[in-house]
C-alpha cells in the first residue's frame, strides 16, 4: 500500500558539509496494518515521515502508495493521494489551528475535498466522527483551547478521518499525551483501524507502545533500518545488540524485574575493565 | 580555606539516623488573591529519609513541579503555606535571603530540560563552580572541587572539559553538568523533577543509575518527580501519587505496584503498555485529570472512578494509613478529611 524503496536524504548544516540522515530506507505498510517505525531522538523517523507525506523530496529512492509516486504526483492523483493518506502530528497543541472551530477544522478536508456538498450532510458527519472519537456535538462550536490535550488530539484523529482515509501516518501521536489520557487515544486508534479497516504508519521513540500496537516494525539507528519483522519477535526476543540494548534500557513497571536489571548493570560497571557508564 | 559551610563539608556525610531528613508538613500552594485565589496544592505532608529516593508521580496539572518549585521556593507569586523542615531549619519561614543561602546548601534541584538550565555562553567548569565562587570560595578551590563533582558523576576527561561550553555536551552529558551543579554545594536533599523525560532511554539510564549511586554513596535524600511508573519501578524505594494537587495513596515500591490501593493507582498501572508482556488492550481512565479551576467536590477523582459512591461526592476522603500504605479513598474506610 505504501511502498518506501531505496529512500535516502541529506541536509546540508551551516557549515556546508552534508550529513546524511537516510540511507537506502525499505518500509512497506500493508493495507489493514498497523507498521510501526522506531528509533531514538536523531534517527531519521521525522525525516522518513516527512518524506512519506511528500512534505520534503528525497535525493533519491521513492515513496509510493497505491500505486501513486508521490514525489511526482500532479492534479488528481495527487489529490487522489492526499484524500486517502491523513497524518496525526505529536503536538495537538500545534496542529490544531487555535482560530477555528471544531466543527471547521474536522470539516475542512469535506471541504477541500467537496466530498459532501451538502452543508446539513457535512454537519451530520462531524457529529459522528465526534461521537466515534469520543466526543460529542457540544464540541462543535468551540475553539481548541476549550479542550485537554488528549481531547485535542482525538478531535485531530476525527479530522484525519473525515475524508475517509485508507492509511494514517501518525508523527509520535501519543508522547505528549499524560498516562491516563495515552491508553485511550492508542485504544481508539486501535479501534479505528479494526473498525475502519485502516492502514497506519506508527512512528514513535516509545518501544512500549509501539510494542503494543503494532504488528510490523522497523527499527531506525542513525538512518538506517537495522532490523525490521513482527513487533513481538523485534521487540521481544530479537538478539540484534541495538535493538537488544534498547530494549533493555526501558524502564519496567516492576520493581524487582527493575532492580534485578540494575543489580546486573551496576556490577558490569563496577567490575574491573567493565564501563558501564560510557 | 574560606569558612563556608562548603568547603568543610564531608564529601560522604555519615547520615542514617532515623529522624527524616526533608520533613513536609501540610503544604499547601496557592496563586492570586481573594476570589481569584487559586490553590495548586493541598495540604502535602511526607518525609524522605537520608540515602532514600521517593518518587512522587503524576499528571500533568497534578501539582508535582509545583511542589517541588514550593520546596525550593521558587516562585516569589506562590503563596506557600505548612512546614518544610531541612535539618531542624524550616524553609517556609526564612527569609529572601536566608533561603538564598540554604539552595545549594542543604537542598538543590535538577530540572528537566538540561539546555534552559545551563548558561550557553558560560562553560562548563564556571557553572559548575559558581554555587561554590557566590559563596566566596576561591576560584581554584571551586574549580578542585568542580572536577570532583564532574568524576564522580562520571564526566570522561572532565579536565579538559571544564572549558567547554554547554553545546559542545549531549543532552545525557549536559545533564550529568546540571545534577554536578545541584551537588557541588553538598546538598543533604535533592529534587529531580523529570530529569529524563529529553532524554533517550538508554540515556535516561545512566542518568538514573548515576543519580542511585550517588544517593547511596553521599546518603543523600532524592525526591524524584516523574509521570513514568517505569522510572518509579527502577528508582525509587517508596511512591507517592499525587492527583489534582493532593497525595492520594503512597507506600513503599514494591506494594505500591502489587497491590495499588487508590482506584487511581490502579488505573494508572493498568494504562501503560508494557515492554516485556502483551496486553490484549490498555485499562484506560474515562476523561482527563481536572485543572486547579475545574477541581470537583469530594474526592476529586470520583468523575472518573468507577468506583464512586455517594460520599465520594460530597466529601474528601481522610488518608488511612495501613500497615506501609497511606490512602486517602473512601472504599477503604475511613471518614472525611
Amino acid at each position: 500500500m505504501l511502498e518506501i524503496r531505496g529512500l535516502s536524504k541529506s541536509f546540508r548544516s551551516a557549515a556546508g558539509t552534508s550529513v546524511q540522515v537516510l540511507r537506502d530506507i525499505n518500509f512497506t505498510v500493508r493495507p489493514g496494518q498497523i507498521a510501526g517505525l522506531v528509533g531514538e531522538s536523531g534517527s531519521g523517523k521525522s525525516t522518513v515521515i516527512r518524506c512519506a507525506l511528500g512534505l520534503q523530496r528525497p535525493d533519491s529512492g521513492s515513496v509510493s502508495y497505491d500505486g501513486i509516486d508521490v514525489h511526482a504526483a500532479r492534479g488528481p492523483q495527487l489529490m487522489r493521494f492526499r484524500r486517502e493518506v491523513q497524518p496525526v502530528f505529536q503536538d495537538p497543541y500545534a496542529s490544531l489551528n487555535p482560530r477555528m472551530t471544531v466543527e471547521r477544522l474536522i470539516d475542512e478536508g469535506l471541504r477541500v475535498h467537496r466530498l459532501l456538498p451538502d452543508a446539513a450532510a457535512r454537519r451530520d458527519r462531524v457529529v459522528e466522527l465526534l461521537e466515534m472519537v469520543g466526543l460529542d456535538a457540544s464540541a462543535m462550536p468551540r475553539h481548541p483551547r476549550a479542550f485537554s490535550g488528549g481531547q485535542r488530539q482525538r478531535i485531530a484523529i476525527a479530522r484525519a478521518l473525515a475524508i475517509g482515509p485508507r492509511l494514517l501516518i501518525c508523527d509520535e501521536p501519543v508522547s505528549a499525551l499524560d498516562v491516563s489520557v495515552q491508553a485511550q487515544v492508542i485504544n481508539l486508534l486501535q479501534e479505528m483501524q479494526e473498525r475502519l479497516n485502516l492502514a497506519i504508519l506508527f512512528v514513535a521513540h516509545d518501544l512500549a507502545v509501539v510494542r503494543h500496537i503494532c504488528s510490523e516494525v522497523a527499527v531506525l539507528e542513525r538512518g538506517v533500518i537495522v532490523e525490521s519483522g513482527k513487533s513481538d519477535e523485534v521487540l521481544g526476543t530479537s538478539q540484534y545488540p541495538y535493538t537488544r540494548a534498547l530494549l533493555e534500557a526501558v524502564p519496567i513497571a516492576d520493581p524487582l524485574e527493575a532492580r534485578r536489571r540494575r543489580c546486573a548493570r551496576l556490577s558490569v560497571a563496577a567490575s574491573p575493565g567493565g564501563n558501564g557508564y560510557e | 580555606m574560606v569558612d563556608t559551610p562548603f568547603a568543610n563539608a564531608p564529601l560522604v556525610p555519615a547520615t542514617n539516623d532515623a529522624a527524616p531528613l526533608l520533613d513536609v508538613r501540610g503544604l499547601s500552594v496557592s496563586f492570586g488573591h481573594g476570589p481569584a485565589a487559586v490553590r495548586l496544592v493541598d495540604n502535602v505532608s511526607f518525609a524522605v529519609g537520608a540515602g532514600e529516593r521517593v518518587a512522587l508521580v503524576g499528571e500533568s496539572g497534578s501539582g508535582k513541579s509545583v511542589t517541588a518549585q514550593a520546596l525550593m521556593r521558587l516562585n516569589p507569586h506562590m503563596q506557600v503555606s505548612g512546614v518544610v523542615q531541612i535539618g531542624g531549619c524550616n524553609l517556609v519561614a526564612l527569609s529572601d535571603k536566608e533561603m538564598t543561602a540554604e539552595r545549594g546548601a542543604s537542598i538543590g534541584m535538577v530540572f528537566q530540560d538540561p539546555m534552559s538550565s545551563l548558561d550557553p555562553l558560560m562553560t562548563i567548569g564556571d557553572q559548575v563552580a559558581e554555587t561554590l565562587r557566590l559563596r566566596g570560595v576561591s576560584a581554584a578551590a571551586a574549580r578542585a572541587r568542580a572536577l570532583r563533582v564532574l568524576d564522580e558523576l562520571r564526566v570522561d576527561r572532565a579536565a579538559e572539559r571544564l572549558a567547554a561550553y554547554p553545546h559542545e555536551f549531549s543532552g545525557g552529558m549536559r545533564q550529568r553538568v546540571v545534577i554536578a551543579m545541584a551537588l557541588i554545594g553538598e546538598p543533604k536533599v535533592l529534587i529531580a523533577d523529570e530529569p529524563t523525560t529529553a532524554l533517550d532511554v538508554r540515556v535516561q539510564e545512566r542518568v538514573l543509575d548515576l543519580l542511585y549511586s550517588v544517593s547511596k554513596e553521599r546518603g543523600l535524600a532524592v525526591l524524584l518527580i516523574t509521570h513514568d511508573m517505569g522510572i518509579v519501578a527502577g528508582f525509587a524505594d517508596r511512591v507517592m501519587v499525587m492527583y489534582a494537587g493532593r497525595i492520594i495513596e503512597q507506600n513503599d515500591v514494591e506494594p505500591l505496584f502489587a497491590s495499588p490501593r487508590h482506584p487511581y493507582t490502579q488505573g494508572l498501572l493498568g494504562a501503560i503498555p508494557r515492554i516485556d508482556q502483551k496486553r490484549e488492550q490498555l485499562q484506560s481512565i474515562p476523561g482527563a485529570p481536572p485543572t486547579p479551576f475545574t477541581r470537583p467536590p469530594g474526592c476529586h477523582f470520583n468523575p472518573r472512578c468507577a468506583m464512586a459512591m455517594e460520599i465520594c461526592r460530597k466529601d474528601y476522603p481522610a488518608m488511612i494509613e495501613t500497615g506501609s500504605a497511606r490512602v486517602a479513598c473512601h472504599i477503604h474506610g475511613g471518614g472525611h478529611a
